[in-house]
């Protein structure tokens, strides 16, 4: 399918809609494209801290107005005994939602944990989940094998001679890398919510903000449905990925795709990418390999992520474990579009009302 | 891999994607782990009980490719009958002499061979490759059994020496369950075979062991029992840390080396002319018989018109060497206070190097040191910042080194080759130029050079002919006056000294004094004075055989892409399969023929049988792959060159909570190198002061001690803090807390570092108990070069100085320590602060210093 008509800011002959397709299951979290962006584009470290968060090799934590490709490290870990008790009476209320219905998706590779699951602390019961390897040593410890409250025996250190290693072994599950980039969407919400024009859509299709128009007014942050674009604290101004606009005006692929080493990052006519990235899902599960699916791409008209993501991923997880949300779309069109549409129908409804009214009423002008 | 060599792990991944099995054995599981199909935990320093373990799996199977191992390896041929090995001799090999600490090794021989003299001693250092290769060998009285029955055959002989490395010992020693263990012997040898072949690919997880060779040559074993030397896809591959430090062995900066690995000459009596250093007369096989040429052509580039036939060519100038006198032994000098002046050049031993402590307390011995670096690091900054200057014990005013910080050009910055980890040359030009006063090596080297010739020209004085005949007539360019790096290169080439013709090969070299050349191995990297290093054509990578790409970059020897691929043929010259063909025998063009250049003689018939008495390269037949070696086969059992042993045995590290479980009476290799100082302790096996096995570890967002990553705030703040990965149980037990501070400890320091408690850490079972690994990188040094780049302790503070006998190389993969909650109390390294030990008397610069002796201290 190819995108909708939109509104380019310029017009170069020959131009056509260019974007990423960034595949998850070649990536290596080596992070050669966080530093390869930065470098061409002279961005500022955001600074050195170790970061909150469990036992992560992410330090920079997220995209950011001077960092415009991250990394993200989906560590499998299982929660904690105090996690699970909150999660379990969460559940048994009737809330915490459920597994997104992603349209595109196929049913996420590791549902929602059930309440038995998580109340048999560390069974590694669920599909793909990690073991949780003190639970399990309480477990061995306090002699129960099965269902036991997730608190054990908790008095002093467990007694870890009954824990079975092997089984920790096989329940090892996946450590995941993810590069996140701005999705260039079709929709885009920052783009609509720009009062100076700083945004504006390219020749290629792209987002593209220039900082010496923006005014920092800071619109755009709310408006992006995946927590993209930001100010910097020090300049004021909003900042995020170019496609390396730069770049592609001389006829070359972005940075961060050129020093991907495994192609993950793939660059290239939007079009191509996505029959690219169809063939992908298809030869996985032709391996065997199920719940692959394509995040922001190929979906049913109306389906879509924000009209469709101008860079967009393959997953084999949630999108929720990546931090993306399983539905989005640009706020303005969402509400503004509809709220517009519905105020003016209304003001014509009420015109039309009123000079009905008018010619009813038999008075001559 | 995928951590520590990104760009070549993308190889991986297209080989995963064409449907390979990636198995990842490693004690983390890191981001290699994450893509491999297996990852296999195994602690520590066991990895010779795994491979071992395999080794019997694929012997009592009889899985092995059983027409390769007869034909192309020793595994037919006879050893003497006074050879015994540990299980009958409880752990030794036959001709342990416990008063020096060292092996006699002539009962370890071929039945029937003379063995050289010099392997019958007690070395120090790398093994002259006549006893590497067994090229002096005198073979008319050596026996095989083709049968493979033969009790005394290597092939028996290995099968007894591996017989107790059952699964259940293998799960003992290394923790790995036999589930798992069955799991990849099965698919090592469902992928070995005619139609298909396994890689291994290594790295410092296993040199760095007072063990590294034999655990290398385990893997040897393995992959020959497999057939999968020689061939496509299959093969060891030794990744190398550094964009060229393949190039740094090959044209060496190793003390016991000239370049192309010609060993350097010893002090000892039977080598003190060039005859007996390059074997002339002694009727070697194989292709070391071109030895005098290689060495001859080598010592005319350096000294030009002053080498000749009368002088042999100069060689009793060249510097010999009577011990050990590498790394460790010469900081140790330092540290007694008997070495004047110390070059450190792209190198910081004060953060990078093993016992970092005793590093910097040498450094302190120095009278001057020169520090060549792309920034200010710890080493130039020893005498001003340091734990050891921050606890006092040090001060600044005291140490009376003179420090030259002298500032180099970084890669973009210069021209010349890298030689990367498949031996592959690739020329780079220079990009920018650099900033101030910033040289290259080249540069520094050059003027020294010159400046030195200087000081010392007319001499007649005979320990300055080396200096006043030392060819040196670079041309320089530029503004900088900047060396020509392709003179270089042709002089490395090699050429006719009297036309100037640049030599197509080493095939071309001469023992007449006609020819000279910098590194026989690289000789043709020049060929039609064309700088075959330069070439980007990766050429019709779909076309038969494509994949080779011959035409990108020069690989040595000769742009051979595979060693010994010989053997990707049969006995009568075929490829053991269509579809695993590489080189095979053309009978039509009587010649070898295919996608590689032939590692072999290009017209020597498959059918052609070396009489006894034949000689040099005669004396091997058409179906002996492996021509380096004196039989023309492959070593199962290495009769000869190893200082440790003919058969990889497993020992635990120096430093171990656990006793040899196949050998108790041996805990750790008898001949590993380790230096018995107060300054250098180490506690006892199973000391439960330090119950814990500690590894390290690399980076992708780091390189080696920092300087080139800790002062870059792109990459500083990827990683910003140094960490130290435990396994949730453990933690629990130390009340560590994720993302807290923690203490590591040694016998010789004590570190602190973030917590990273993971899952991916596992506890692993060894002997029956729960065993906890941690996991250290060691990028971290006390310095960085401004406020945005990170500073941390340095895990090297907390190793002790030990080495592998054969290459001298640390043991810093696997040592013992303990944890605890919070940050560190003192310094790093005031445990032993003050504690010196000076060995013996006090040594001269021109004497050797106990510690480069051939003895255990």
């Amino acid at each position: 399918m190819s995108a909708p008509v939109l509104d380019l800011a310029v017009d170069t002959p020959g131009a056509e809609r260019m974007g990423f397709f960034t595949d998850t299951t070649v990536c290596i979290g080596c992070k050669a494209c966080e530093v390869a962006c930065k470098q061409w584009n002279d961005l500022p470290a955001d600074g050195a801290a170790w970061a909150k968060g469990p036992s992560t090799y992410d330090h920079t934590e997220s995209l950011s107005a001077s960092t415009w490709r991250h990394v993200r490290f989906v560590e499998r870990l299982a929660p904690s005994p105090e996690d699970r008790v909150a999660a379990r009476d969460i559940l048994a209320a009737g809330g915490g939602g459920g597994v997104p219905d992603i349209p595109a998706a196929r049913g996420g590779a590791a549902p929602m944990p059930s309440v038995e699951a998580l109340g048999g602390a560390g069974a590694g019961a669920g599909a793909g989940e990690m073991p949780d390897l003190v639970s399990m040593a309480e477990r061995a410890s306090s002699g129960s094998a099965t269902n036991g409250g997730p608190g054990g025996d908790r008095g002093g250190p467990p007694n870890a001679e009954g824990f079975d290693v092997r089984q920790a072994v096989e329940n090892m599950d996946r450590w995941i890398f993810m590069s996140d980039v701005c999705k260039h969407c079709t929709n885009a919400g920052c783009l609509d919510a720009c009062p100076t024009g700083a945004l504006i859509r390219t020749e290629f299709h792209t987002v593209l903000l220039q900082p010496d128009v923006c005014n920092g007014c800071g619109y755009c942050i709310p408006a992006c449905p995946f927590g993209v674009v930001d100010r910097d604290a020090l300049d004021g101004r909003a900042g995020k990925c170019t496609l390396c606009y730069d770049r592609l005006r001389d006829g070359m692929e972005p940075a961060c795709a050129k020093a991907c080493p495994t192609d993950s990052i793939q660059f290239g006519p939007y079009d191509e990418l996505v029959d690219r990235a169809r063939g992908r899902v298809i030869e996985l599960e032709r391996r065997g390999f199920d719940g692959a699916y394509l995040y922001g791409a190929g979906d049913e008209p109306g389906q879509e992520l924000a009209g469709g993501l101008g860079a967009f991923f393959l997953f084999t997880e949630p999108p929720e474990r990546f931090g993306l949300p399983a539905q989005a779309e640009s706020p303005i069109q969402e509400n503004v579009v509809p709220a517009t549409l519905a105020a003016v129908g209304a003001g014509v409804v009420a015109a039309a009302g009123v000079a009905v009214a008018f010619l009813a009423s038999g008075r001559k002008p | 891999m995928a951590e520590a060599h990104p760009v070549g792990f993308r190889w991986v991944m297209k080989a995963k994607e064409r449907g390979a099995t990636i198995i990842h054995v490693d004690p983390r599981y890191s981001r290699t782990s994450a893509m491999a199909d297996m990852h296999v935990p195994i602690r520590a320093g066991s990895d010779i009980a795994f491979l071992g373990g395999i080794i019997r799996h694929i012997l009592e199977t009889e899985s092995y490719f059983k027409e390769y191992v007869v034909n192309y390896t020793n595994a037919a041929t006879i050893i003497n009958e006074d050879f015994q090995g540990p299980e009958e001799l409880d752990g030794y090999f036959s001709g342990w002499d416990s008063e020096h600490q060292a092996y006699d090794r002539s009962s370890w021989m071929y039945e029937g061979v003379e063995l050289a003299e010099s392997a019958k001693m007690r070395e120090t250092a790398t093994q002259a490759f006549a006893e590497k290769t067994g090229a002096g060998m005198k073979v008319e009285h050596m026996r095989s059994d083709e049968t493979l029955e033969d009790p005394r055959c290597v092939f028996q002989v290995l099968k007894r020496h591996y017989a107790r490395y059952t699964p259940e010992m293998v799960e003992r020693v290394t923790g790995i369950p036999p589930e798992t263990f069955h799991k990849v012997a099965d698919a090592l040898i469902r992928n070995s075979g005619r139609e298909r072949t396994s890689a291994l690919c290594y790295a410092v997880g296993w040199t760095h062991h007072t063990s590294g060779v034999q655990i290398i040559r385990a893997s040897a074993i393995m992959q020959l029992l497999l057939g999968n030397m020689g061939r496509p896809g299959g093969g060891i591959l030794a990744l190398r840390g550094h964009a060229s430090i393949q190039g740094s062995t090959d044209i060496p900066t190793l003390y016991d080396l000239l370049p192309g690995y010609l060993h350097m000459p010893r002090t000892r009596a039977e080598a003190q002319s060039l005859d007996k250093y390059a074997g002339r007369g002694r009727g070697t096989r194989g292709w070391w018989s071109h030895f005098d040429k290689y060495i001859i052509s080598l010592l005319k580039a350096w000294y030009g018109e002053g080498a000749t036939e009368e002088n042999e060519y100069g060689f009793q100038h060249l510097p010999k060497i009577s011990g050990n006198h590498s790394h460790f032994p010469t900081m140790l000098r330092a540290l007694d206070g008997a070495l004047d002046g110390l070059f450190v050049m792209g190198q910081n031993p004060a953060v990078g190097s093993q016992h970092a402590g005793l590093q910097r307390r040498a450094l302190a011995g120095l009278k001057w040191l020169v520090v060549r670096d792309l920034a200010d690091l710890e080493t130039a900054r020893f005498w001003k910042d340091s734990p050891e200057v921050r606890s006092g014990e040090m001060k600044t005013e005291d140490i009376q080194t003179e420090v030259f910080l002298m500032p180099a050009a970084s890669h973009v910055e210069k021209e010349g080759t890298f030689t990367n980890t498949q031996r592959l040359l690739q020329w780079h030009d220079k990009a920018l130029a650099s900033p101030g006063d910033a040289r290259s090596e080249l540069w520094f080297m050059h003027h020294l050079a010159k400046r030195v010739k200087a000081r010392y020209e007319g001499s007649t004085d005979k320990k300055d002919w080396p200096i006043v005949n030392l060819r040196w007539d670079y041309p320089e360019h530029g503004e900088t006056a900047e060396p020509d790096a392709e003179s270089v290169l042709r002089e490395i080439n090699g050429y006719n000294i009297e036309t100037g013709e640049l030599l197509s090969g080493f095939v071309d070299l001469a023992n007449d004094g006609s020819t000279a050349c910098g590194a026989w191995i690289y000789s043709g990297s020049f060929a039609d004075g064309v700088n075959q290093t330069r070439r980007r054509d990766a050429g019709d990578l779909e076309a038969p055989g494509g994949w080779v790409s011959p035409e990108w970059g020069w690989a040595w020897p000769a742009n051979r892409r595979q060693l010994y691929n010989r053997a990707s043929a049969d006995p009568a010259g075929n490829p053991w399969s269509e579809r695993k063909k590489l080189v095979w025998w053309s009978e039509e063009e009587e010649k070898w023929t295919g996608w590689d250049v032939p590692d072999f003689p290009a017209t020597k018939r498959p059918d052609y049988r070396a009489p006894d008495d034949a000689e040099g390269m005669d004396a091997i037949s058409g179906d002996d792959p492996f021509i380096m070696m004196g039989d023309g086969r492959a070593w199962l059992y290495s009769p000869s060159g190893l200082l440790d042993a003919p058969l990889p045995t497993h020992y635990e590290p120096i430093e171990s909570p656990f006793t040899n479980a196949l050998y108790p009476n041996v805990e750790s290799n008898p001949v590993g190198l380790t230096w018995k100082r107060a300054d250098n302790p180490y506690n006892a096996s199973g000391d439960p002061r330090y119950p814990l096995v500690a590894t390290t570890f690399r980076l992708t967002e780091h390189h080696t001690a920092g300087t080139m990553s800790r002062n870059l705030p792109w990459l500083a703040e990827l990683q910003p803090e140094m960490f130290a990965e435990i396994d949730p149980i453990l933690a629990r037990e130390r009340g560590i807390e994720d993302g807290g501070w923690m203490t590591i400890l040694t016998e010789r320091a004590e570190i602190e570092a973030r917590a990273s408690v993971t899952d991916r850490m596992r506890p692993l079972r060894i002997d029956g108990q729960l065993s906890h690994q941690v996991a250290l990188p060691w990028h971290w040094g006390s310095f960085a070069t401004s406020d945005a780049g990170v500073t941390g302790d340095a895990t090297n503070d907390l190793i002790v100085l030990s080495g592998d006998a054969n290459t001298s190389i640390q043991e810093s993969k696997a040592f013992s320590c303990d944890v605890r909650p919070g940050r560190r109390r003192e310094q790093s390294t005031a445990k032993l602060a003050g504690v010196r030990e000076t060995d013996g008397k006090p040594t001269s610069p021109g004497r050797d210093h106990i510690a480069e002796r051939p003895l255990k201290a």
